[in-house]
Formats: C-alpha cells, sequence, structure tokens
C-alpha cells in the first residue's frame, strides 16, 4: 500500500475547464452580472458573488425518454396503507412520482455559481478601456521582480541546478581520470577468471593489486564534490509600477440634493473600480466647493451639508494646488471626475473654462463631467441638451481634449453612461463632449 | 504520536490521524478484510486531498485527471455553489477502478472516518472491482489512467492545432451522444487500452503515409443499380448499429481525422464508466457490507474504542437510510441501503434461514457460509439480475415495497402489488427490471443510409410501453448527429406494432468537415 500526501499538489485543476465555461456562457453571464449589479450597494459594487444565468444555455442534451406518458410501473418503499387494487390519483405535475423527474439538468429553469470578484469585475468592466492608459510607466520603486540571473556556488538546496552540477562533476571526474565502473567490473572478472583456472599467481596478484588501487582511487576521487555543485542565482530588479490618482470634485452648495449626490457617488465608485483594476496604486483625492473649495475625506465629501454659491473655478484651483504639492505630473496619471447640478455663477463661467482647457486638461489623461439632474425632469440621456450654465461653458472645450461630458438623472443610466464614457475606441480616443 | 501501552490493542484515540496511523488501520482493515472474509482486492493507493481537489475530482467525474471541457467547469461551478451555501456535502472518499485502486481520502476527516473509508473503499469497492464479471468483461484497470493521460494529452494537442472552438464543437457532440455510444454485447476481448492508444496512434501514422490527393481525381466507372442493393449496403454498414458514436466515427463521410479519434476517445472513456451504471446497487452494497463487518470486527477485537464506534454507526446509519415515499427527503431508492440490506439479508439466509427462505431460495439457505455464497454474488451478478435473484421477501417486507401501475389510459394509477405473498415476484420482478439499462435507456438504432440519393441517416426508436422520446433534447441531439454524419439526418420513433409515435428531423447547420 502507498499513501501519497496530494494536498500539496497545485490547487485549480479546474481552472481551465471553469475559463471554458465561463467563456461559453460569456453574453449570459456579462448580462447576470450587469442586472445583479443594478441592485447592489455601493460598497459591493466590485464583490464577486452568485450569479444565475439561465440553465438552457449550458444546457447539455442527451437521448432520454420524456416523464411522461406510456405505462409505467414504479416501486416504491415505505407502504403504510396500500393494499392491492387501491387507486392512487395521478400527481399533477411531474412524471409520477417513483420516476427520476428531477435528474440534473431537467426541471432547473436557472443554473447558479459563484463568480470570484476577479471574474465578476472582469466581466463587469469588460470592453473597457482607460484612455491613454499609463502614459507615464514611471516607478514608485517599492517593489521588485526576481529574475534569473547566471548560476553561483551558494544558494539554498531547492535552487540546485542539476545540469550544472552534474556536468562539473563530469569534467572533474574526467579530469582526475576517476576510475569508471566498468573498470571495476571488468577487472573482477579477469581476477574471477584467474582464480577459476589457477597458475599464473604473479599475474592475479598484480591484478588485485591494480583493483584495490583503482577502487581507493575511486573512492578519493568521489562522484560529486561539493566544488561542483552549482546554485541557479536570482537577481532583484525593481519594477516599475504605474500609478494612478483620481480627483473626485463635486459641487455641495444646497442645490445639489441627496439623489443626485447618491449619483454622483456611484459614478465616483465606479470609475475608483476601474482605475483599481489598471494601476497597482490609486489615490483618491476628494474635493468638495460651494463658492470655495476645500480637500476632505470621503464621509465629508458625501454626507456633509455646506451652505453657500457655487463657484466651480475654485475646485479647479484646488486640484491644480494639490497637484503641485502632492502629485508630480510625470509620476501620476491624474484622472478627475467632476460631477455638478449645472449651477454656477454666471461670471465664473469663463475663468472655468480657461483654467480647465489651460492648466487641468493638459495634466490630466481624464476628465469626466457629469452632470446630474432629478429623476422626474421629461428629458431622458441623450435627448435635447441640458441648458445649464457649466454644460453651455463645458461645450466650447476642443473635441481633441481627453475630456467628456454626460448627464444623468437616474441610478440606471449610471452604468450605461460610464461604459459609454470609457468604451473602448477603434482610435483609442475616448468619447468627446456630447 | 503517543506510544501506546502494549497491552493497548486500539489502533487510534481521538479524531486525529497520520500517515503511520493510515498504515496501521489499512493493516488492521485487510486481516479482517482479506483473512476473515476471503476478499481479494487490488493493492490500494491512498491518496490524501483537500475540500477543493474533492471538488475538482467531482468535476472530473471522479478521476484524477481528465481532458479539458467547458461542461467539467459547469460542474465544478454548480458544485462548489452548493458546497458553500451548506447544500451538499462532499464524498468521504473517491474510488478509482485502477490496479492500484486509487482511493482518494479528505484531509478533514476524523481518524474513524478514515477507517470506515478504507474499509470501504480500499477493500469492499476495490474487491468488487477486481471480482466482478461486469468489470473485468468491459475495463481494463490497467490501463485507464494512462489512456486518460493521453485522451488529454490528445485534446490538448488538437486544441493548439485546431483551436479550442472546433475541437469543443466535436466534443460538444460526442458528449451528447455518449449514453449510445457502448457496445453492450462484447465481440471480441476489448484490446486494452494501453494498446488501443499505440493503434490510434499508428492508424493515424498510416492513413498519413498513404494519403495521396491524386487518388481523389481517379475516375470512376458508373456502378449498375443492384436487385439486392438494400440488403448488401445494410451488411456493408453493418446495420443496424445502436452505437451511434461508433458508428459515426466509422462511416460519417466527411468527418476528418482528427474528429474521428476524438469520438473514438469518449466512447472508449463511456465503455469504461458502463459498468458502474449497471452495478450501483450491488457495488454500495458490498463496500457498505464490508465497512459494517470490518468496523464491527474491529470494535470486537478491542482495536477501536467505544467513542469511535459510536460515530461510526452514526455516519453509517446515515448512509443507509431510506426515506419513505411520501417523505420530504425520498429521491428514489438508495443504493446503499437496498445494497446492505440485501447483503445482511443473503447472510441471514445462509446462515439462519426460515422457512419461507428454504422455499425462495433452497440453493443458499443455510449452505452456512456467508461470505463465501456473498464473494461468488458480487463475483457473478449485475444489479438486474443480483435484484431479481436474490431480493427476498423479508427484504421487501422491511423496506416496505409497493409496486404502483401507472397507464396513460386510464385516469389514476392502481397499485399493482404489495408486500404480500401475492406481491412478492411481482415486485421483485419490477424492480429488477428498473435496474436493467438494456429497459431504462432507450433503445436507438441506426437502421439505414440512403447512399444512392441525399444520404440520409435514418434513425429508429422502438417505442416501448408508450414512452416516447424528450422532445426539446431528442432535436438537440439529432443536430449534433446531424453535424457529424454532415447530410440530413431523421429519427422516428415507432412502437412494435408499427405506428409511427413521433418524427424528428434535422440538417446539418455547420457541418464537420
Amino acid at each position: 500500500m502507498n499513501i501519497i500526501d496530494r494536498r500539496l499538489n497545485p490547487g485549480g485543476k479546474s481552472f481551465a475547464n471553469r475559463q471554458r465555461f465561463l467563456r461559453r456562457a460569456r453574453a449570459q453571464v456579462r448580462k447576470a452580472v450587469r442586472e445583479a449589479s443594478s441592485s447592489r450597494s455601493i460598497k459591493d459594487a466590485g464583490k464577486g458573488g452568485e450569479v444565475s444565468i439561465p440553465a438552457g444555455g449550458v444546457h447539455e442534451p442527451h437521448l432520454r425518454r420524456s416523464g411522461q406518458g406510456g405505462v409505467r410501473d414504479y416501486v416504491l418503499p415505505g407502504n403504510k396503507k396500500y393494499i392491492e387494487g387501491d387507486s392512487i390519483a395521478r400527481p399533477q405535475q411531474g412524471g409520477g412520482q417513483g420516476s427520476k423527474a428531477s435528474d440534473s439538468g431537467e426541471g432547473e429553469d436557472e443554473f447558479r455559481f459563484a463568480l470570484s470578484d476577479e471574474e465578476y469585475l472582469d466581466l463587469y468592466l469588460e470592453d473597457l478601456e482607460l484612455p491613454d492608459l499609463a502614459k507615464r510607466q514611471v516607478s514608485g520603486a517599492k517593489s521588485v521582480q526576481w529574475r534569473q540571473a547566471g548560476y553561483s556556488v551558494s544558494g539554498p538546496p531547492s535552487r540546485i541546478s542539476v545540469p550544472r552540477t552534474l556536468r562539473h562533476s563530469m569534467s572533474r571526474r574526467i579530469a582526475l581520470k576517476r576510475p569508471k565502473k566498468e573498470e571495476i567490473v571488468a577487472l573482477r572478472e579477469e581476477i574471477e577468471k584467474l582464480e577459476r583456472e589457477g597458475g599464473q599467481f604473479e599475474a592475479l596478484v598484480e591484478k588485485r593489486k591494480a583493483l584495490e588501487q583503482i577502487i581507493l582511487r575511486s573512492k578519493r576521487i568521489p562522484y560529486i564534490d561539493p566544488v561542483d555543485v552549482r546554485f541557479r542565482r536570482l537577481e532583484s530588479n525593481p519594477k516599475p509600477i504605474a500609478k494612478a490618482v483620481m480627483f473626485c470634485l463635486m459641487d455641495v452648495s444646497g442645490s445639489m440634493n441627496e439623489h443626485m449626490k447618491d449619483l454622483a457617488k456611484r459614478f465616483y465608485s465606479l470609475l475608483y473600480l476601474f482605475l483599481n483594476r489598471r494601476y497597482e496604486h490609486v489615490d483618491v483625492v476628494f474635493i468638495r466647493h460651494t463658492h470655495e473649495a476645500s480637500e476632505v475625506d470621503e464621509q465629508t465629501f458625501f454626507y456633509s451639508r455646506e451652505t453657500g454659491g457655487t463657484v466651480v473655478s475654485t475646485a479647479l484651483f484646488e486640484m491644480q494646488k494639490i497637484v503641485r504639492e502632492r502629485y508630480p505630473v510625470d509620476q501620476w496619471n491624474i484622472y478627475a471626475a467632476q460631477a455638478s447640478d449645472g449651477d454656477n455663477t454666471s461670471s465664473d463661467n469663463a475663468v472655468v473654462l480657461a483654467q480647465l482647457r489651460d492648466v487641468i486638461l493638459p495634466i490630466c489623461q481624464y476628465y469626466a463631467y457629469v452632470e446630474v439632474g432629478m429623476d422626474d425632469e421629461d428629458d431622458h440621456p441623450g435627448a435635447g441638451e441640458p441648458s445649464t450654465n457649466l454644460w453651455r461653458a463645458y461645450r466650447r472645450v476642443s473635441v481633441d481634449a481627453p475630456f467628456a461630458m454626460r448627464k444623468v438623472k437616474h441610478r440606471r443610466d449610471i452604468y450605461p453612461v460610464f461604459r459609454e464614457l470609457f468604451a473602448r475606441r477603434p482610435d483609442g480616443v475616448a468619447a468627446d463632449g456630447a | 504520536m503517543t506510544l501506546l501501552a502494549p497491552d493497548n490493542k486500539l489502533l487510534f484515540k481521538g479524531p486525529d490521524w497520520d500517515f503511520d496511523l493510515i498504515r496501521r488501520v489499512h493493516d488492521a482493515c485487510g486481516e479482517i478484510a482479506i483473512n476473515e472474509m476471503g476478499l481479494d482486492p487490488y493493492p490500494n493507493q491512498i491518496e490524501v486531498i483537500t475540500t477543493e481537489q474533492m471538488l475538482d475530482a467531482y468535476a472530473s467525474t471522479g478521476m484524477p485527471l481528465f481532458y479539458r471541457h467547458w461542461s467539467f467547469g459547469k460542474e465544478f461551478a454548480r458544485n462548489e455553489a452548493l458546497y458553500r451555501k451548506g447544500y451538499q456535502g462532499l464524498a468521504y472518499e473517491i474510488v478509482i477502478n485502477s490496479n492500484p485502486c486509487l482511493v482518494y481520502i479528505m484531509e478533514e476527516n476524523s481518524a474513524m472516518m478514515q477507517t470506515l473509508v478504507i474499509a470501504h473503499a480500499g477493500y469492499g469497492h476495490s474487491h468488487f472491482f477486481k471480482n466482478n464479471y461486469v468489470f473485468k468483461q468491459w475495463t481494463d484497470a490497467d490501463g485507464i489512467l494512462d489512456y486518460l493521460e493521453f485522451a488529454r494529452g490528445l485534446i490538448a494537442k488538437y486544441e493548439d492545432r485546431y483551436g479550442q472552438e472546433e475541437v469543443e464543437r466535436v466534443l460538444d457532440a460526442a458528449h451528447a451522444l455518449q449514453s449510445h455510444g457502448i457496445h453492450r454485447f462484447p465481440r471480441k476481448r476489448m484490446a486494452d487500452l494501453r494498446s488501443e492508444q499505440r493503434r490510434e496512434e499508428e492508424r493515424r501514422l498510416h492513413g498519413e503515409q498513404l494519403f495521396n490527393d491524386l487518388w481523389r481525381t481517379v475516375p470512376q466507372g458508373k456502378r449498375k443499380p443492384n436487385a439486392d442493393d438494400d440488403a448488401r449496403r445494410k451488411a456493408l454498414l453493418g446495420l443496424p448499429e445502436e452505437n451511434l458514436l461508433y458508428f459515426l466515427e466509422k462511416t460519417a463521410p466527411r468527418l476528418a481525422p482528427w474528429q474521428r479519434e476524438i469520438l473514438r476517445m469518449v466512447r472508449m472513456i463511456n465503455q469504461y464508466f458502463y459498468p458502474q451504471r449497471q452495478t450501483k446497487v450491488m457495488n454500495e452494497g458490498c463496500a457498505t457490507f464490508v465497512h459494517h463487518r470490518v468496523m464491527n470486527r474491529l470494535h470486537e477485537k478491542g482495536q477501536i474504542d467505544d467513542g469511535a464506534f459510536l460515530e461510526f454507526l452514526h455516519s453509517h446509519t446515515s448512509v443507509v437510510m431510506q426515506p419513505d415515499f411520501d417523505d420530504r427527503r425520498y429521491s428514489g431508492i438508495n443504493p446503499y441501503a437496498l445494497g446492505f440490506a440485501m447483503c445482511c439479508d443473503i447472510e441471514r439466509i445462509c446462515t439462519k434461514p426460515t422457512d419461507e427462505d428454504r422455499e425462495w431460495m433452497p440453493d443458499i439457505a443455510g449452505n452456512g457460509d456467508a461470505y463465501g455464497t456473498l464473494r461468488n454474488i458480487w463475483a457473478n451478478f449485475r444489479d438486474e439480475s443480483f435484484v431479481s435473484q436474490y431480493l427476498s421477501p423479508e427484504c421487501i417486507r422491511s423496506f416496505g415495497l409497493f409496486n404502483v401501475h401507472d397507464d396513460e389510459e386510464e385516469e389514476d394509477m392502481n397499485v399493482a402489488a404489495i408486500h404480500d405473498e401475492r406481491g412478492y415476484r411481482k415486485i421483485r420482478r419490477a424492480l429488477s427490471k428498473r435496474y436493467d439499462v438494456a429497459y431504462s435507456d432507450p433503445d436507438i438504432q441506426i437502421v439505414d443510409v440512403d447512399l444512392a440519393g441525399d444520404r440520409k441517416l435514418i434513425l429508429s426508436y422502438r417505442v416501448l410501453d408508450g414512452m416516447t422520446l424528450e422532445d426539446s433534447d431528442t432535436d438537440k441531439v439529432l443536430q449534433h448527429v446531424a453535424d457529424l454524419w454532415g447530410y440530413d439526418v431523421k429519427l422516428v420513433e415507432a412502437d412494435d406494432s408499427g405506428n409511427v409515435r413521433a418524427e424528428h428531423a434535422a440538417s446539418p447547420r455547420r457541418p464537420f468537415m
């Protein structure tokens, strides 16, 4: 009997099959993921979880009889009251009580299974692309990469290079003329032969001496000597990582109500998820503004109220300041997302436009403006132009700039708008203004 | 490991185990199974695995390695979801009919559980695999793992060469037909899988060497139509043929050699599983009887303590529990329960027969050699014959079995037989029929090919007891047949008196070529 411990074998044996399965059911799984995400809270937006898809798409047909009709005999256990000749009403659904009506597959309308976080996000954000992705893959220098770099004479046993070691051992054995095994065997046979034949005493003694010699020699020159041993050497290299910072700009003046803030928050969390997948390190900076702007933490950003007028340019100046202080443009990929109901002090519009065009856009990878509105406004996205102050100002941003703007009124619009903004374009340029 | 006092015969104390303990337990079980019960199992190879690996094994029909296909991924996803939610426990072991017999045991089993599993799988199942005639006739325990390795390599190679999707299409079609890719009647001794693998490679090489495109262009003279063309054609094609995969592999006009090879491979692997379907009750009955006896003897000999024995009884009784038909948990007759009950019953009949037993089973009643009788039965029967020979009235009574007759024509179902003097034989016959694969698998055959005309392939299904085929699945499978065949196919459902009950037809959507 053998006992083998398989526990340490690499897991994920089913991984390749799982990938094939997901590829096969891709369209359905993607749909299920999108539907599932609409009912989720923001915090869970990126978590994996259970989805169910219609069983039809992954059904495996085989030849079998139908569950109903014909003449059937069932044998059932646990009779309590029936006697021969009793009638039993036929159950309404299913092919009689005894039949194996629910063999796997049949009778199931939905196929439920769990997706990992990774798979879930992959499907969720499929086909999306960051505009101007990682233009500056500059080092954060923290992470290192190990790579093979030649051989050394010292190292841990697990890194012994067997071919190298044996090669050295062989050349040493040849150089020092270590007797071969065959030589010893041949000599032994000769001695045996001489012994059997008798006579030739001197020759025998000589041979015996020779044998003793070469055995001694082969002991003195070991098969593998510590000097032969070579280890595969590893060298560490610093690995460049891409870093991104995401600026969330929001108008928090009185005209922004809870609904609008919720929309904005959803948009930000999507963007965060998305950036997180593309960059190893993502910083988030929250800037809120009324008639003046300040950097705040997340809690304050979303939940505290401020009163005051609305001067959008303050937020842009604040952003410029923070970039200058903390995020050198040559090291960070900068993304900005602005949410507002579109109000702005009319006199500020020109300042906003100039600041955006001349300062912010040149340092940004991408700037997205989302105008949030109320649910009950009669127009729907795409149809009819909003005519708020800010919208009109932003429309004058040039088409080539890494800039996009959309109007959102309902929770269900967020994801489509987000997809639209970051949809993969043939020329690699993200959507521009409406 | 704690050292036990020399007079202490206990194999273990408490739930912890190590490899040394497994070895001792294995030997102690073997002492009872081989020396006392006279079993003849394969040598065992015990492999310890984790939950995750158990789920992996589930997905590939219990085998340690398998070729790649999305349906196994689906199986994995399903089991994983059920397991994570706690709807479904995992098996304590998986055993594979190979030589040596592979027994997978889970790392989180307790020491008692490992003992139970080794007795159950390592001795019970292993003895059954090695000695039962269906397994002897149909499977090659020495070669299966090598063949699976070959199959896996083959699929991987074709995926590289022809693309995943193309290979997947062939596999989908082959899987849809796999229940009808079996030779039910042995023609000659099946070649063992190893030489099978060699033959496949040789055949392909030979074909490649002989290939000469010129032959295609040689003009062929017109053939005169022959009077008994019909009979000749059928004889040439070996029709009728119930092994659909075999027929398509050999005769489908447009398949590429590699596609035929995939069909062949699926067929071979499926043939290996064929005996398992025929011996579910006996196989589990044998294994359960063996583990029950071994554990009892270990307890009697003082090798396991009372605590472990109680733990054993707990899991044993839940394995052999048979819910009544009106119970919510009922899902058919539990093969463990029936098999175990019948084996125990046979032992009783051999040693302490009643008058009834003498009347019903005169050949074994009171012969005093329970183990010998059981070994003989385990070797020479399958579920259908086992039930029809050895389901005793005593057993029928204890299960409270009754037979319900359901005729579509009548308004109600009626109770045809219950566990009484008049009903025993009827119940036995009806139950035995349920285990007869020849009856439970629909009888579908390829009957004719229109070689002179449009090459339409004609299949027939023999409608038995008025049971027709499931419509939507049949159409889907037939679509696969049409794709493989490359031309139109038709399936006729007709009963014995020639009435056509239904017809299905399919044209190749995207034929293989």
